[in-house]
């Protein structure tokens, strides 16, 4: 059994052990199953992020932008016309029937997507560095501004009333997929490609290898995963609204990918799970008894109101996830840039 | 648009394209000497905004009466050194140590510091907009058709002044002159005895204080500052800053300016709701367009 067998057993499994924990979750703790949930939605938006950013090294900062439309698009047809389809099967519709519609609406909502992606990537990917990364921020605040200024999707007040499709084993199997393609693609001889682009473009080019084209591909590749996740989203969350997808969003994936270590598959898996949980355990920890224990301790010198706001405070900065996100992005890059798991391009000393 | 609404909106335009002046230079001057885009400068304008909030009910009942002008020029001076500072302290500790790593490094970490300082702000002085204390009195000025107010002529005005004397350094002092010579080639600079390390801690100062005296201005204009106020006027001023080529000071006065007057004739068109898109519409297509800006020269890149 050659590698090329393990990685496609290693899909199978993966789907197979999703649906089984999928049907043993009915009971569990509809807050926990969200975590997790959001976890596996979360690995799609890195790993689908980390071929732009880590394998093909264009740094963009618009993911949100993509996952956005996959989310609208998809919520938006299912609301619209999931009603007339189920009716397509009779009385009643079966599972069979809500998956089909799911799973239909997933990909379409991906492709319009992956659409804004060409349309945003064909003349960005021309620029380099600083400036790809602002204009990639760029387009995914217009797609935001636009998204609030169309009616037909409840405009800046957002959009609700989404059915709750989205499953664990939705979620986990699409994150096997979407992790399967990557490494697929990247382990192939036309996926060589990528990382060329990254390592030397100059070289690359050099060498025949039509750049402009291999950053597209993975632009346009990325920006589908991007509105799968979206769609997962827009399921488990019943309304979606445009500041659900702003900038925040977009960092918060690039986290992941850098803490991972960019261009290292199973690094930003786990940075994925890592950074969605390290909030929710912060936020747990905030409302522990043994903060206030320590709170208690730590403060005994101050008078009862300094040790009121002392506390509060306290609580307060283990619940900000996003001052952890920052000094972490910045403690990253000034100890360990290459990330967890993340080789750094191999590059002569003299460059 | 009647003549005097389009005057209006001209005045109008003009004054906030002075306050993107005063920021987008700090991203230019950045730029020049270090090649990135430092995205924590639009927070350094949300900390001058701040640090006028609480200066002012602290300072200004030094200064009664006749004093309070003085009292006005006290807090902006102290508002810039304390921005000057923290930009020289925040070069110092995030962006020093990666100055030889991948320019990559360099951006990931001054988006960290920028969410630091948005994220830190909002731990420290709230969540919650506040509204700025009453530093000038910002009333209309004459009574014909037209509305000017005090503060948009005071931001004019020192805007006008600051860029004077941001020119004089930058042409007639050594500093300048050094600055010049380190954006031009900055190994030659520095064989010929040009201290880099001075030079970048200086335009860092200099970029920040300005930054700052933007915070206070805009604050006297808008009154309610928020901790994330910094996000959409950094990226806005560092559209003008592209505009006018980057790298370029004219080009970055000459393109917050264009910004600004654009901006409001947006907005008091029937596409008012797009207004904070045209800025990043206008930034795409610039840099697709024409990278080097209005006054920038296009630059061949060399393997």
């Amino acid at each position: 059994m050659n590698y090329r067998h393990v990685k496609k057993f290693a899909l199978l499994a993966a789907i197979i052990l999703s649906a089984v924990v999928s049907h043993f979750s009915g009971g569990w703790n509809q807050y926990h199953l969200l975590i997790i949930i959001t976890i596996g939605i979360n690995i799609v938006l890195a790993v689908s992020l980390n071929l732009i950013n880590g394998y093909t090294g264009q740094f963009s900062l618009g993911h949100a932008g993509f996952m956005a439309i996959g989310a609208y698009v998809s919520a938006y047809l299912s609301t619209e016309y999931g009603a007339n389809f189920l009716r397509l099967f009779g009385g009643h519709a079966g599972a069979l029937a809500i998956a089909l519609l799911f799973l239909g609406v997933l990909i379409l909502g991906g492709i319009a997507a992956a659409v804004a992606g060409l349309i945003v990537g064909v003349p960005s990917l021309r620029l380099k560095g600083d400036y790809l990364a602002i204009v990639t921020l760029g387009f995914g605040e217009i797609i935001r501004v636009i998204i609030q200024n169309t009616d037909a999707v409840g405009g800046a007040r957002g959009y609700s009333g989404i059915a709750n499709y989205t499953t664990l084993f939705w979620t986990f199997a699409l994150a096997a997929v979407t992790i399967y393609v990557v490494v697929s693609l990247i382990d192939s001889t036309y996926g060589r490609g990528f990382l060329t682009v990254r390592d030397d473009e100059i070289a690359a080019e050099a060498v025949g290898i039509n750049t402009t084209r291999y950053k597209v591909v993975a632009f346009v590749l990325g920006a589908f995963f991007a509105g799968i996740a979206g769609g997962l989203y827009a399921h488990i969350n019943n309304s979606i609204n445009p500041q659900g997808f702003d900038f925040q969003v977009s960092i918060l994936i690039v986290t992941m990918v850098i803490l991972g270590g960019m261009g290292s598959t199973p690094g930003v898996v786990l940075a994925a799970v890592v950074l969605t949980l390290l909030p929710e355990f912060l936020r747990w920890f905030a409302k522990s008894d043994l903060l206030d224990w320590l709170v208690r301790h730590a403060y005994q010198f101050l008078s009862p109101e300094h040790f009121a706001v002392a506390a509060a405070k306290t609580k307060e900065l283990f619940e900000s996830r996003m001052i952890l996100f920052s000094i972490l992005l910045i403690a990253l890059m000034l100890l360990r840039p290459q990330g967890l798991f993340g080789a750094l391009p191999r590059r002569k000393a003299s460059r | 648009m009647s003549q005097v609404e389009f005057f209006q909106q001209l005045i109008n335009g003009l004054s906030l394209g002075a306050f993107y002046a005063l920021i987008a230079l700090g991203y230019t001057m950045v730029y020049g000497v270090l090649r990135f885009i430092n995205f924590a400068h639009g927070d350094i304008f949300m900390l001058g905004a701040f640090l006028g909030y609480y200066l002012t009910p602290r300072l200004m009942p030094h200064f009664p009466g006749a004093l309070a002008a003085v009292g006005v020029v006290v807090v902006v001076l102290l508002t810039m050194a304390l921005c000057a500072l923290l930009g020289i302290l925040i070069e110092k500790l995030a962006y020093r140590p990666l100055r030889a790593r991948p320019k990559l490094t360099v951006l990931i970490t001054a988006i960290g510091v920028s969410l630091f300082l948005e994220f830190g702000g909002q731990f420290v002085f709230g969540a919650d907009p506040k509204s700025f204390p009453e530093l000038i009195e910002d009333r209309a000025l004459g009574s014909g058709a037209l509305t000017i107010t005090k503060g948009q002529v005071i931001a004019f005005v020192i805007t006008v002044l600051l860029l004077v004397a941001l020119t004089f350094i930058v042409k007639r002092t050594k500093l300048g002159m050094a600055m010049r010579a380190v954006s031009n080639n900055a190994t030659a600079a520095s064989l010929m005895g040009v201290n880099i390390d001075t030079v970048i801690s200086f335009t860092f100062g200099l970029g920040s204080a300005l930054a700052g005296v933007a915070g206070i201005l805009w604050s006297i204009t808008n009154t309610t500052i928020d901790p994330l106020m910094g996000v959409q006027q950094g990226i806005k001023a560092f559209t003008a800053a592209v505009l006018g080529g980057i790298g370029n000071l004219p080009g970055a006065a000459v393109g917050g300016i264009l910004l600004g007057v654009i901006e409001t004739f947006v907005g008091g068109s029937s596409f008012s709701t797009y207004r904070d898109a045209i800025a990043f519409a206008l930034l795409i297509g610039i840099l697709l367009f024409r990278p080097a800006g209005i006054f920038g020269r296009m630059q061949v890149e060399k393997v």
